[in-house]
């Protein structure tokens, strides 16, 4: 099973906290991959905010092609990160070319094009070459957005932070998601490390997607681009997110109903019994059934954690205020944050959803037998 | 020699028919109840006259004659006696059907039948007077595509694991039109027009008519269904067949756990309509009989037999005429016009409060009807009835030889609906031969993960519940005629009467909570307990590659 680690913070952090973490839970994963989503970000990213980024891992080949390809679109490259390893991989990770992490100025035209619009743009790029690597695995592309970097590798988490240097202060963030992987389902892939990432929502899940297929099935006939691919079972969590917010136009305290509505007694008592029995009925579709433990964050960098209807998953959050964590296990979070008050921990059962807004003061714990926020 | 009774073209021995009754002359206590019980007079009682001959041992006769006075000779001779027992006739027309209930209620099991070893010569005389053979129950092949599947993707990572008594389920469906979520949101935010959806258990009780069922039969599964809903909160929902429904039942609160027939012959339906007014629930949902698995491209068949006074009052008709639906809607110029306008007036008639969906048998058009529905805001489902349903009566060669096996029809449909982007929104209802072989749970399972919203059983409801003796292997099958040896598809009293409705409502309760556990037993360990698994088609394999390839499921050895 994977272990999964997030931080949230006020001021910019080393994403090796949260590999720290995930080495104090190495019992519980296989070590066979690491995967870092990080947003807020510090250095030299910062004087970049509003331009894209784009992650991947490249051939010397595949670089010059996506350059072609990105030049051709009329992209014209700004300050470009690339982390270099000199030495011998460790066992069990490929000898990689690049991995690069490049800020991009989008082409002139689209200064006009609605936000929605130049969103769709952006992720049919990163589409195109992810699409373009595919054959000769020279270009791998995850994340081609404002303000995230996403590194993944295959092998050991702490092993590939020291071989990377992820201690540079160029990757600091003031959100970061962690995921040690163990690959239980599907072969071992770079696409099929966690966390995901669509649009700026980004997930990571902890356990097994029964429901995977149906869903990716629906999910991929949507018509959405970027609604495909699917190394993981766990990367519908992001899509139906994604669907959840964007899609359909409902705050993350709708995401919980979505994924795992109330049961038919509960549904009668609530007071959006209506709303929420239509959406049941309408996105039954998508409803998990787990064993999950996800953990996310929104493009506003509001981070959470939800449970499976049945909670088979382990998940604790906790912190003080300027610092939050969330993990698949306690010693995970006493390894990053030992000096916080531990009775203020807390372990989302299966009708919560753990919040820590942007602000970064206090954990919100939304359950679903509470009246919803107004939606719209 | 020549015969000394006619023998014609016709004329069988009891060895050519495919049942040979065995009667055993020491146990037999001549009770007759065995005669009065069987359903087609194949046996009947029997004076034998046995002739006994007498021959003095050899070389005894001469000596003996030599020594005796005259007149007193000892000479070989016979005697006659008279015995009574069961004799079986041979007469096509009451060729024994196996159905054994001359050993059923054989005091000392004197009498049974058996299956002949060699091919009957039957099948070649039973057209007599030019007339094909007509049968009910289901077609006669034993094996299903449906038992042959796997459940494979066992979750070995659900931990603890998922236990079927354990864990919460809700293992419900919905039938009803479902719109995708950005509309449904968007039209309840709107206040604007919703498609009426039940949530209801996935095994629903198919279409069999009152005509086609014995009043005793009806009652037991209404009262089975009630005591389901009412009594365990499983939302069992039952179709009532073409042919109307009893008034009483229209007007009644359990309405709502019926599902309203309309079909090509409307019969019953000037009933239906005219008892609106009074209605305290609307009716579950509508279905619009197009077709039927086991009769695909023919109508409804009624036989005179069973179009009793009842039967005539409900459907309209007089009585003792034989009433066959025609095949498709007379009344419209296409398919197309017709489910379009059927479910168009059917949902206006209680006012878009009722889903309305048609069924069709399992066949070529299958993807061209779903195809129209989608595009229809109307249409609530569409229910797909394979080549093995059943039926109360039907040509032998139609349920022999017609059809599409439900599987592959099925399958070819939800992909469809997958290639849409609308999987689910149109629910698939699939049935024919469901459980033929007593898988029920592992069949309805293979089919829910293949696509099904829904599961449908009519002959396995009979079996179970009733004690219907019909088989895959030709036994019974006569409810065509009324004859049901058990009471559950005849209209004559003298036979429905043996068919307690108590017991069967019992029955009836007894396989539904069966089931209810058997499908738990499957799904939980597939990590699934929330939702019911549609199209989890990741679960199935199968050890034949055709099969796998068509269905696109796994192929496992």
């Amino acid at each position: 099973m994977c272990r999964l680690f997030s931080l949230t913070s006020s001021v910019p952090i080393s994403p090796m906290r949260a590999i720290e973490a995930l080495d104090v839970m190495k019992e519980g994963h296989d070590g066979s991959g690491i995967g870092l989503f990080l947003t807020d970000l510090a250095g030299p990213f910062q004087d970049c905010k509003h331009l894209p980024i784009l992650s991947g891992i490249f051939t010397h080949a595949g670089l010059r092609r996506m350059e072609e390809f990105m030049s051709s679109q009329g992209f014209t490259p700004k300050f470009r990160l690339t982390l270099e390893a000199e030495e011998t991989p460790p066992p069990g990770t490929p000898k990689r070319d690049v991995y690069l992490s490049q800020v991009f100025e989008p082409p002139s035209a689209w200064a006009d094009l609605a936000p929605a619009v130049r969103e769709q743009e952006l992720t049919k790029t990163r589409l195109a070459l992810r699409h373009m690597g595919q054959a000769e695995e020279d270009i791998v592309v995850f994340s081609f957005w404002p303000d995230v970097l996403m590194i993944k590798e295959v092998g050991d988490p702490m092993e590939i932070g020291d071989y990377l240097g992820l201690d540079r202060e160029e990757v600091y963030a003031g959100r970061i998601l962690a995921q040690g992987r163990q690959n239980t389902n599907y072969g071992i892939n770079l696409y099929a490390c966690h966390p995901f990432f669509i649009q700026g929502v980004s997930t990571m899940t902890n356990g097994e997607n029964t429901a995977f297929v149906p869903i990716k099935e629906y999910l991929g006939s949507q018509g959405v681009p970027g609604y495909e691919g699917y190394q993981s079972d766990s990367e519908v969590f992001t899509h139906i997110l994604h669907f959840t917010l964007k899609g359909l136009g409902l705050s993350l305290e709708a995401y919980k109903h979505v994924i795992t509505p109330l049961q038919d007694d509960d549904l009668e008592s609530h007071p959006d019994r209506d709303f929420l029995h239509t959406m049941k009925q309408a996105c039954r579709r998508l409803i998990i059934d787990g064993p999950n433990c996800v953990i996310g964050c929104l493009p506003d960098k509001t981070m959470f954690m939800v449970q499976d209807r049945k909670k088979l998953r382990p998940g604790i959050v906790g912190g003080r205020p300027g610092l939050f964590a969330f993990s698949s296990e306690a010693c995970g979070l006493d390894a990053a944050i030992p000096d916080r008050d531990k009775s203020k921990d807390f372990q989302p059962m299966h009708l919560d959803t753990a919040i820590v807004s942007p602000d970064c003061q206090e954990v919100r714990i939304c359950r679903q037998t509470q009246p919803l926020p107004r939606q719209h | 020699m020549p015969a000394n009774t006619a023998v014609t073209p016709s004329t069988l021995s009891q060895r050519d028919l495919p049942w040979q009754i065995d009667w055993d002359i020491q146990t037999c206590t001549l009770c007759g109840r065995c005669t009065a019980v069987c359903p087609v007079n194949a046996i009947e009682f029997g004076t034998f006259r046995k002739r006994t001959i007498f021959t003095p041992p050899l070389g005894l006769l001469d000596k003996r004659t030599s020594d005796k006075p005259s007149g007193q000779q000892d000479r070989p001779s016979s005697t006659s006696s008279i015995y009574y027992g069961i004799r079986q006739r041979t007469d096509p027309a009451y060729a024994c059907i196996g159905c054994a209930m001359c050993n059923m209620v054989c005091p000392n099991n004197a009498i049974k039948p058996h299956k002949s070893e060699s091919t009957d010569l039957l099948r070649f005389h039973r057209d007599r007077g030019g007339q094909p053979r007509t049968r009910g129950g289901r077609r006669n092949a034993g094996d299903s595509v449906l038992d042959q599947i796997k459940f494979m993707r066992i979750s070995m990572l659900t931990d603890p694991a998922l236990d079927a008594g354990r864990h919460e389920f809700e293992l419900r469906t919905l039938i009803g039109r479902i719109l995708p979520p950005a509309e449904a949101l968007k039209t309840q935010r709107e206040n604007g027009w919703m498609p009426p959806v039940r949530e209801i258990y996935p095994l629903m009780i198919g279409s069999m008519s009152f005509g086609a069922l014995s009043p005793n039969m009806w009652e037991g599964l209404q009262m089975g269904v009630a005591y389901l809903n009412e009594e365990l909160g499983m939302p069992v929902r039952m179709c009532t067949g073409e042919g109307g429904c009893p008034p009483r039942l229209l007007r009644s609160r359990f309405l709502k756990y019926v599902i309203l027939q309309i079909a090509s012959g409307y019969f019953g339906w000037d009933e239906i309509v005219h008892a609106i007014p009074h209605m305290k629930e609307d009716p579950c949902a509508v279905e619009i009989k197009y077709g039927q698995g086991a009769k695909p491209g023919d109508g409804g068949l009624l036989q005179w037999h069973k179009v009793n006074q009842l039967i005539a009052a409900i459907r309209g008709v007089p009585p003792g005429v034989s009433l066959p639906s025609p095949p498709t809607h007379q009344t419209k110029y296409s398919i197309e016009e017709a489910v379009a306008k059927m479910i168009q007036s059917m949902s206006m008639a209680w006012g878009f409060r009722v889903p309305v969906y048609p069924k069709i048998s399992a066949s070529s058009t299958s993807l061209a009807v779903l195809n129209n529905l989608t595009r229809n805001p109307y249409a609530a489902g569409l229910a797909i009835d394979g080549e093995d349903g059943g039926t109360g009566a039907a040509y032998n060669v139609s349920m022999n030889h017609m059809g599409h096996p439900i599987a592959s029809n099925l399958r070819d449909c939800y992909l469809n609906l997958v290639k849409l982007g609308k999987q689910n929104e149109l629910p698939i209802i699939a049935g024919g031969g469901t459980g033929k072989n007593g898988n029920l749970a592992a069949n309805a399972a293979a089919l829910i993960m293949l696509g099904a919203s829904a599961v449908q059983i009519g002959k396995y409801i009979m079996q179970a519940a009733a004690g219907c003796l019909g088989s895959e292997g030709d036994r019974c099958n006569i409810c065509n005629i009324g004859r049901c040896p058990k009471g559950i598809t005849s209209q004559d009293p003298r036979l429905y009467r043996r068919l307690d409705p108590e017991q069967v409502a019992e029955r009836v309760v007894d396989v539904y909570v069966g089931f209810d556990t058997e499908l738990k037993k499957i799904v939980a360990p597939l990590g699934r307990s929330t939702s019911l698994p549609i199209g989890m088609s990741d679960a199935l394999g199968i050890a034949d590659r055709a099969a796998a390839e068509r269905l696109q499921i796994k192929y496992v050895v």
